[in-house]
């Protein structure tokens, strides 16, 4: 192993043989969470069979999602890409009336190259219903980025002027324009509040109670921020401006980010991730050292979370913990990881964008420091096969990988983790660190158990 | 375009896979984006396996999409034929790779000239089969290239078992109760003392395949895997197939019967176990006794799944047990002529359809008793209060019960008996219960 003492990180690049899942997964979790959407999954019987079995009894609960199955005749474009879609469309409209639907391009739509992009506007104008599209295909993105390129698609449909305002203007122009000064008025009355901050985006999907937790932290250091992408509906997209501030809550987020700088020219904070104490932590300060804001408070905060996970830190201490990678959240957790005083060898992730992830990275090089543990060897798009030779060799307390090598590595004695589940569990803010904790300490606790009945590999 | 929710059968690939995977030392590669690899999550925690999937990915990214897979597809099965040492590799095409157009079987013929392993290029076709078709043809195909690549060996041998014997085919990985109706098989041929020359695909390699003609007979016991090969190898060697699910009790008389003709098993002996066997089976008493205590005749039942299963079990409910079959159906449709021929002197209705919302349909507007199904049944009588037993696949972790639970032979009656009463008994509960909380 890799283990020169070393403060800067070591990247290094493999084959790109690894397991994961399909970005189109993001449906799964993205419907649940923008409640007025329709996810239209355009692909193949593979594509629906993945979602049918990966999204487990979700399935059975009328899913705001379907599959476009595309069959021999639409591949061999003897059918008409736009009137089948139109068909399909309607009948969602009919069933589900549904706010926006998003259609998801696959590796198929890719490969016959269906113009989804060109139907689109046509199509949303013809049935009058908004249609996004993404292509979170797996030719292109792997797992978690399929939110990244829903996200990225969403910017465009954020307004770019407050809604009041919009309509009061609206009717200025028509009806009653001598009530522009009204509308002057309320932006006053909007300025003169307690929040003198410019306005500020959190973007990245997470469930509404974590929303409000991480907003309430930085409503506390007197930071309101103006809106939140994605939004319970898609109705309440927030307002961009040009020359807002934006700031990510996910490592997984580049192709958002780089689009809200891009394309709605936003200000990009570059901060860590708010995933255990010292990345909310640290995320919270850098929010507050871009308003020029004296944090208060942080540090009795962090300290009552480190207190409160009192029990569970002896457990982890001077354990190592393995990534394979397969979602992107890998830098984060191991920074915590390594915080809470495990040693990680490696890091495997299946893509790396230094830019926005350049404060988690630093991060994470100023945390192994502290910790005076050697710094991880960070690969992108490992090799399973590789990964599992020096898995062999250096013989992990944990591995976090997923279910396809999860069981075979525990009949070979090796703990695991199921790394999906750091997907879909909460782990942002303060008061989650403890979650992200009790799932990397349920093996080894369970291992400690079994150890004592004498059973460590159970591979003939 | 087709709008879908559910599908009862995967996509063509997964078929393949499933053969591959079931045989010992036999790779599969496929030809797939990155992602299209969630065959080896659903193996490893279906299954429970402990070892790695045998299945890995020649990944089809940008790059190829612009320039072809190149050597890429040959290096990759050159590495595993190295890292794996395996007897054979399987390039699997997908979906993706079948609108690719690239010449997967040049691909297969060069790297064949660099590795030890035999390498084949599975002829499935994403747009034309399902994962059931494409079990059936891949087992096939393998089989037939061993046999062909052997051929010299056993023509010389042409040497039948001295014993009488017979290949149990169709036995895989992720397959309803597979493992469980093997260990009953066994037991029931051991018992007839009939060798088992060849199981496969499961636990089976590829080398001993060519032993397959040595057999007497071929026992096909699920209709959707194996009787291509079973036809192949009746037509190659003249071997007797016996396609038959021995799933209730007529269904198992006949497979015995069959077997002790077929296979001229004349041993006295042999004859005294079964007939006691027999005698158990076809003393249904119990079953009567347990139909009145819970008024069972009057019940009515709707089947549904895979056309070999609901055939099985719409006889064995209707004439054994007693239920009205209102309706049976299965999504096997390329079997239809023969399901429907089955069934249809023992059910009121038969459906043959692969949408499930026909069926969530059927079921709500003629309310059954109890209903056997598939997972998605047993969500459709969830929403609708109808109890329901799981008999087919699709189906979830726990249709991969650790326990002892086949569905064939005598045991498997036991296995069916206690889910028709476990189901009603938990809806009668239920209602009653239901009942005494709307008194208070
Ligand atoms: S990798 Fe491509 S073909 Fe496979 S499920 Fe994802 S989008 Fe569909």
């Amino acid at each position: 192993m890799n283990q020169i003492n070393n403060s800067t990180l070591t990247f290094q690049c493999e084959t790109g043989n690894y397991h994961t899942f399909c970005p189109i997964s993001c449906v799964a979790w993205l419907y649940q969470k923008i409640e007025d959407s329709f996810f239209l999954v355009i692909g193949t019987k593979t594509c629906g069979y993945f979602l049918q079995n990966s999204m487990g009894v979700m399935i059975f609960a009328e899913p705001r999602y379907a599959m476009a199955e595309l069959e021999e005749g639409d591949i061999s474009a003897q059918i008409n890409d736009y009137e089948e879609l139109k068909r399909l469309c309607t009948q969602i409209k009919n069933d589900r009336n549904p706010s926006v639907i998003v259609f998801i391009g696959t590796c198929t739509t890719e490969i016959i190259k269906m113009d989804l992009e060109g139907i689109a506007p046509k199509l949303e104008a013809e049935i009058g219903i908004p249609i996004v599209v993404a292509r979170a295909n797996g030719l292109d993105y792997t797992f978690t980025q399929g939110e990244d390129t829903v996200l990225a698609s969403l910017i465009q449909r954020c307004p770019s002027k407050d809604r009041e305002t919009e309509k009061i203007n609206k009717n200025n122009s028509s009806l009653f324009p001598s009530l522009s000064i009204f509308s002057k008025n309320k932006n006053e009355s909007n300025l003169s509040q307690d929040k003198p901050n410019l306005p500020l985006v959190l973007f990245g999907s997470l469930p509404n109670s974590l929303t409000n937790q991480l907003e309430h932290e930085l409503e506390k250091q007197n930071i309101k921020i103006s809106g939140w992408l994605p939004t319970k509906n898609y109705k309440e997209l927030p307002v961009i401006h040009e020359g807002d501030y934006v700031c990510g809550v996910n490592p997984y987020l580049a192709r958002t980010a780089t689009n809200l700088i891009r394309r709605r020219k936003c200000k990009l904070i570059s901060a860590p991730f708010p995933i255990g104490p010292d990345g909310t932590r640290a995320w919270i300060e850098k929010i507050c050292s871009i308003f020029n804001i004296e944090p208060t408070g942080l540090d009795e905060r962090e300290k009552a979370v480190w207190d409160s996970l009192e029990n569970y830190l002896p457990l982890v201490k001077g354990k190592s913990v393995f990534f394979m990678g397969d979602n992107l959240l890998e830098l984060s957790i191991a920074r915590f990881l390594i915080r809470c005083g495990m040693i990680v060898p490696e890091i495997g992730i299946p893509y790396l964008h230094k830019r926005y992830q350049e404060a988690e990275i630093k991060l994470l090089e100023d945390t192994c420091r502290k910790m005076q543990v050697p710094t991880p060897l960070i690969i992108e798009k490992p090799d399973n096969y590789e990964e599992l030779k020096r898995i062999e060799q250096y013989r992990p307390d944990l591995v976090i990988t997923g279910m396809a090598n999860a069981n075979p590595l525990e009949a070979r004695g090796i703990n695991t983790k199921w790394s999906v589940e750091f997907t879909f569990a909460q782990i942002h803010g303060f008061s989650n660190a403890r979650d992200i904790l009790e799932l990397v300490t349920r093996s080894l606790r369970r291992k400690n158990y079994i150890q004592q009945l004498g059973w460590k590999e159970l591979v003939e | 375009m087709k709008l879908a929710y559910w599908m009862y059968t995967g996509p063509a690939h997964i078929g393949t896979l499933r053969i591959a995977s079931s045989f010992k030392n036999v790779h599969a590669i496929m030809h797939a984006p990155l992602g299209d690899d969630y065959f080896n999550v659903m193996r490893s925690m279906l299954e429970r396996e402990r070892n790695y999937t045998p299945v890995t990915t020649s990944v089809v990214d940008r790059n190829v999409l612009a320039r072809g897979s190149q050597e890429k597809v040959i290096d990759n099965i050159i590495r595993k034929d190295k890292e794996e040492q395996p007897d054979l590799i399987l390039l699997t095409p997908t979906c993706t790779s079948s609108i690719l157009q690239e010449d997967l079987q040049n691909f297969v013929e060069q790297a064949s000239l660099n590795s030890t392993a035999d390498v084949l290029l599975a002829d499935v076709n994403h747009y034309r089969v399902n994962e059931l078709q494409a079990c059936d043809k891949t087992l096939e195909q393998i089989v037939r290239f061993y046999i062909e690549k052997g051929k010299t060996n056993f023509i010389r041998e042409n040497l039948k078992t001295s014993l009488p014997s017979i290949n149990l085919i169709g036995i895989s990985s992720l397959g309803f109760h597979n493992n469980h109706d093997t260990r009953e098989f066994k037991k029931l041929f051991n018992d007839l003392n009939i060798r088992i020359n060849c199981s496969l695909p499961q636990g089976t390699t590829v080398k001993s395949l060519t032993k397959l003609p040595a057999a007497w007979a071929n026992i096909v016991p699920y209709r959707e895997l194996g009787v291509l090969t079973s036809q192949y190898l009746s037509k190659q060697f003249g071997l007797l197939s016996l396609i038959l699910l021995p799933m209730g009790n007529i269904n198992f008389n006949r497979f015995v019967r069959n077997l002790i003709y077929n296979l001229k098993v004349k041993n006295n002996e042999i004859k005294k176990i079964t007939n006691i066997k027999l005698i158990k089976l076809l003393n249904l008493k119990w079953i009567k006794k347990e139909s009145n205590k819970t008024n069972l005749k009057t019940k009515k039942a709707i089947i549904f799944g895979s056309a070999n299963h609901v055939a099985a079990l719409t006889k064995l409910l209707n004439k054994e047990v007693g239920l009205e079959i209102i309706l049976c159906g299965t999504y096997c449709k390329s079997d239809s002529n023969w399901f429907i021929e089955q069934v249809q002197n023992y059910c009121t209705r038969i459906l043959v359809t692969e949408n499930h919302t026909i069926i969530s349909n059927e079921i709500s507007k003629l309310k059954p008793d109890i209903i056997f199904g598939t997972q998605m049944e047993r969500h459709i009588g969830k929403r609708l209060g109808i109890a329901c037993g799981v008999i087919s696949s699709p189906i979830h972790i726990q249709n991969f019960p650790l326990s002892y639970k086949p569905m064939i032979g005598y045991e498997g009656v036991k296995t069916i008996m206690d889910l028709l009463f476990n189901t009603l008994n938990l809806k009668d509960r239920k209602t009653s219960f239901m009942l005494f909380k709307d008194t208070i």
